[in-house]
């Protein structure tokens, strides 16, 4: 999972947002594709997302997987931005009384993801925060 | 194609095995099923494993387990659609009888998940989701059914104690089934009172982390009856596989399987049957809201009453359609790959008129559903007796 | 060619520790420190924040007040931190990735204590006035730790400022009216290679380092400029606790008036590379056409960067198209108690 050359691939993607529109339909696929899923148009735009959205649903998980105990609990939720794609993103900076909901208006920041170890590449992307 | 029938079933106890390897709990549930069918040599065998390479670093699995049955020569295939994947190598193992490929086709799945630990599990595990998209960003598998609940409770009103009720049906359910992995008595209470693993799901509402396997022997109609002598023939009538997005940000409804729905209309249709023929359903209960999901899709609830229903006990032994009689995933345990195949050895036992004390009188017709991670896969089944 | 500040940001993270919650686990009194440091919190990083993640934020906000401006036309990005993430690696390259400015862009990390954020002001204000990049981003971040126990760990904060320098008069909020610099080697504070914590000669850094440095700045660019103190609106000293930038300021003949809107530190504490330049955010978040103001670092070791902006009429344009910096060092703050702030600064020996 921890390999210099994947995470470098997804930069565009995991640092800028990077997203296709499909020409021919103009669904927006993020990540991009080759074949859109709606039309199966094969030509594409490179656009980028807003960073402004809502929460679609969420949890909060106990139980976090290897590399993310320190992070636990972990609040994550599928988050629909303003152009109408869905991304899975955890949830920064949530206080335990402070109890998200469905519809909740979010905004995306730029945040360390996970990292491999104390030694390894430190892993970037972006989170959703409350937006004030 | 040719119509198959289901000759023989095979299964270990499923639970924390310590003592036997992968290849010694899988030969245990062939050597059941060929046992079992009275047959002594195959064709062809399929595995359904979903990931031998992260749980006991082996691959090339098909071939190994093929040698240990002392089969070394034999045509052996493993298949793989994460939790599916026992559903799959039924299916696989049908194409082979149907198209004459082969005669006599050891179906089976397994799973050794305990030689790794806990954080290594749910890492082997999540490589059933989207790992570039979900799993980057720490999603368990709890974590996106958990999502879906979350969803569901809001489109359909679904509730917590609704969730608990599918685990305390099953856990009674699993104190009938000798494979079970517990035999516990568990309340409604108990699951809400039980450790949050992913809000809203309760520790007692995920299945375990379980090794097992289980086996059935497949073989053209007509050679089955000759061999099954007085004992009821079960055969395949439906066979149904879909796919859905994995990421589950891409999926247009998240209160909603569309996988099973259409792996289930696909089955229906092959059959001949609807929803209100099944007599008795093993459905993919990895996590409570699974179970109530699948039965909107199956068509055996409406779209949102799942729920009401399993509070109901419609899906209890005695109520309206006896589900996961088995004790399902939940206590009967999930060694992944195994478990759809796990189901069918349920099924049939019932539809023999072999299942003891959890025996659903008069079943006839029956049906199976497994599930590849959080929906992208699913298969159904249907199976009725001679 | 006039050159100045065309988008300003700053970032502060959301968690703060109160003094009285590091003061009790380590038996010390904490009405002392507040009264002689002047310190009430500090901010506080969350496990997912560090100098990149607040100076890519920060930067966003500055490009946000910039306007409508191709990040391609960004020539050098410059992060000053003593907390780099990486000790070989660079902060900039993930910055600029993470902007959109790539890959024809001049990237550099900068260290000097507390003043590299300055630092990195200072050269992309000198490339652009030099001709060499049309704009240049400054950073100024920071995570940075003091020992647990230490005066340091009282003051010890987080957060990020950014600048975005250009020669485009239509774009320019600040001008860039004189730069100074005033560096000697004053061994007052330093951290080895593979230490965890810096080390500090205690009062020594007050006198010979600080206020020597500070004030030769400070002097020097009032100097060279001919300005006097009464001229300027506001006036921002690098600010490591609450109490040295006002006792400075005041030495050098300012008022606490001049003073006051800059001075954040009682609230956010020190951060390090961000302190001053975050001075200088809340400064320009309140700033008026024509204000002169003055900013002056500092960075153990020792050295001082002084500034003199004159504030323009876009100002009151940008100042509300991003978040302010005192809203966020005022607003949504969440405290952590003395425990969790030792596991989110990775102060807990984990399990291998």
């Amino acid at each position: 999972m921890f390999s210099p050359a994947r995470s470098w691939r997804e930069f565009p993607q995991r640092y800028r947002l990077e997203a296709a529109r499909c020409t021919v339909c103009g669904k927006i696929h993020y990540p991009p594709r080759l074949v859109c899923s709606a039309c199966r148009g094969r030509t594409f735009e490179t656009v980028a997302m807003p960073r402004e959205g809502a929460v679609v649903t969420f949890t909060t998980i106990h139980v976090p997987p290897k590399g993310f105990t320190e992070q636990s609990p972990l609040d994550i939720a599928i988050v629909e931005l303003a152009n109408g794609v869905r991304v899975m993103v955890q949830v920064a900076d949530l206080p335990e009384a402070d109890e998200l909901r469905i519809g909740d208006p979010v905004r995306l920041e730029f945040r360390r993801i996970c990292d491999d170890g104390e030694a390894g590449l430190i892993f970037y992307g972006h989170k959703a925060v409350r937006a004030r | 194609m040719r119509e198959v029938a289901i000759i023989g079933v095979g299964m270990v106890e499923c639970g924390e095995l310590w003592e036997k390897s992968l290849r010694t709990i899988w030969a245990g549930a062939a050597l059941a099923a060929l046992e079992d069918a009275g047959v002594d040599s195959v064709d062809h065998i399929t595995v359904g494993c979903m990931s031998p390479g992260l749980f006991v670093g082996q691959e090339h699995l098909a071939s190994l387990l093929a040698d240990e049955l002392g089969m070394a020569g034999v045509a052996a295939t493993r298949v793989e659609s994460a939790c599916a994947s026992g559903g799959l190598a039924l299916r696989a193992g049908i194409a082979e009888v149907a198209s004459g490929l082969a005669d006599v086709v050891l179906v089976s799945g397994v799973e050794k998940m305990t030689d790794v630990d806990g954080a290594d599990a749910t890492y082997a595990l999540g490589s059933a989701a989207d790992q570039e998209w979900e799993g980057f960003h720490g999603i368990t598998f709890p974590g996106l059914y958990a999502m879906m609940a979350r969803a569901h409770m809001a489109h359909h009103g679904t509730t917590s104690r609704q969730l608990a009720a599918v685990a305390a049906k099953n856990h009674a359910n699993g104190l009938l089934n000798p494979h079970a992995q517990f035999h516990l008595k568990v309340s409604i209470d108990d699951v809400l009172a039980s450790t949050m693993v992913a809000d809203p799901l309760h520790l007692l509402d995920c299945s375990p982390i379980t090794d097992g396997a289980a086996a059935v022997l497949l073989m053209p109609l007509a050679r089955a009856k000759d061999l099954a002598g007085r004992r009821p023939v079960v055969r395949v009538t439906g066979s149904g596989m879909a796919t859905d997005t994995i990421t589950l940000a891409n999926r247009e409804d998240l209160a909603r399987l569309r996988a099973v729905e259409l792996a289930g209309e696909r089955a229906y249709t092959m059959a001949g049957k609807g929803p209100r023929d099944i007599h008795v359903a093993e459905v993919h209960d990895c996590f409570t809201i699974a179970e109530i999901m699948a039965t909107e899709a199956l068509g055996f609830f409406a779209a949102g009453e799942g729920g009401t229903a399993a509070e109901a006990g419609s899906t209890a032994l005695g109520g309206k359609l006896p589900i996961n009689t088995s004790g399902g995933l939940k206590a009967k345990g999930h060694p992944v790959g195994a478990t759809g195949v796990a189901q069918v050895v349920e099924i049939v036992t019932q539809l023999r008129g072999e299942a003891g004390q959890r025996q659903v009188s008069g079943a006839t017709v029956g049906l199976t559903q497994n599930m590849g991670g959080s929906g992208g896969s699913s298969i159904v089944h249907i199976m009725e007796v001679e | 060619m006039s050159v100045g500040i065309v988008g300003y940001g700053a970032f502060i993270p959301r968690r703060r520790i109160k003094l009285e919650e590091i003061a009790k686990v380590w038996g010390a009194d904490a009405a002392s420190y507040r009264r002689g440091l002047q310190l009430h919190e500090k901010s506080v990083p969350g496990k997912d924040e560090d100098t990149i993640t607040m100076s890519v934020e920060a930067a966003r906000r500055a490009l946000v007040r910039a306007g409508d401006l191709d990040p391609a036309a960004i020539g050098a990005v410059y992060v000053g931190s003593e907390s780099h993430p990486y000790a070989v690696k660079p902060s900039g390259t993930v910055v600029a990735e993470a902007l959109g400015i790539t890959p024809q862009v001049h990237v550099a990390d900068l260290e000097f204590a507390c003043k590299a954020g300055t630092e990195g002001m200072f050269l992309a204000q000198a490339l652009v006035k030099a001709g060499e990049v049309e704009y240049a981003l400054g950073i100024g971040a920071d995570t940075s730790q003091g020992a647990p126990g230490d005066a340091l760990e009282y003051s010890a904060a987080a957060g990020a400022a950014a600048y975005l320098f250009g020669g485009d008069s239509d774009r320019i909020l600040a001008e860039v009216v004189a730069t100074y610099s005033w560096t000697t080697d004053t061994p007052d504070f330093w951290r080895r290679a593979y230490m965890h914590y810096p080390r500090h000669g205690s009062r020594f850094t007050g006198e010979p380092a600080y206020f020597r440095h500070i004030m030769s700045s400070a002097q020097g660019i009032m100097d060279k400029t001919g300005l006097k103190p009464q001229e300027f609106a506001h006036a921002i000293f690098h600010q490591p606790n609450g109490k040295f930038p006002i006792r400075v300021g005041k030495r050098l003949g300012f008022t606490t008036a001049q003073l006051e809107t800059g001075w954040l530190s009682p609230w956010l504490g020190n951060t390090y590379s961000g302190a001053s330049p975050m001075g200088l955010t809340a400064v320009l978040d309140i700033a008026r056409p024509g204000d002169l103001v003055l900013i002056t670092s500092f960075g153990s070791g020792a050295g001082s960067d002084s500034f003199v902006l004159r504030v323009t009429e876009r100002i009151s344009e940008v100042q509300d198209v991003a978040p302010i910096t005192r809203v966020q060092l005022d607003n949504d703050k969440i405290y952590v108690d003395y425990g969790t702030y030792a596991k989110l600064r990775g102060k807990i020996r984990m399990g291998e």
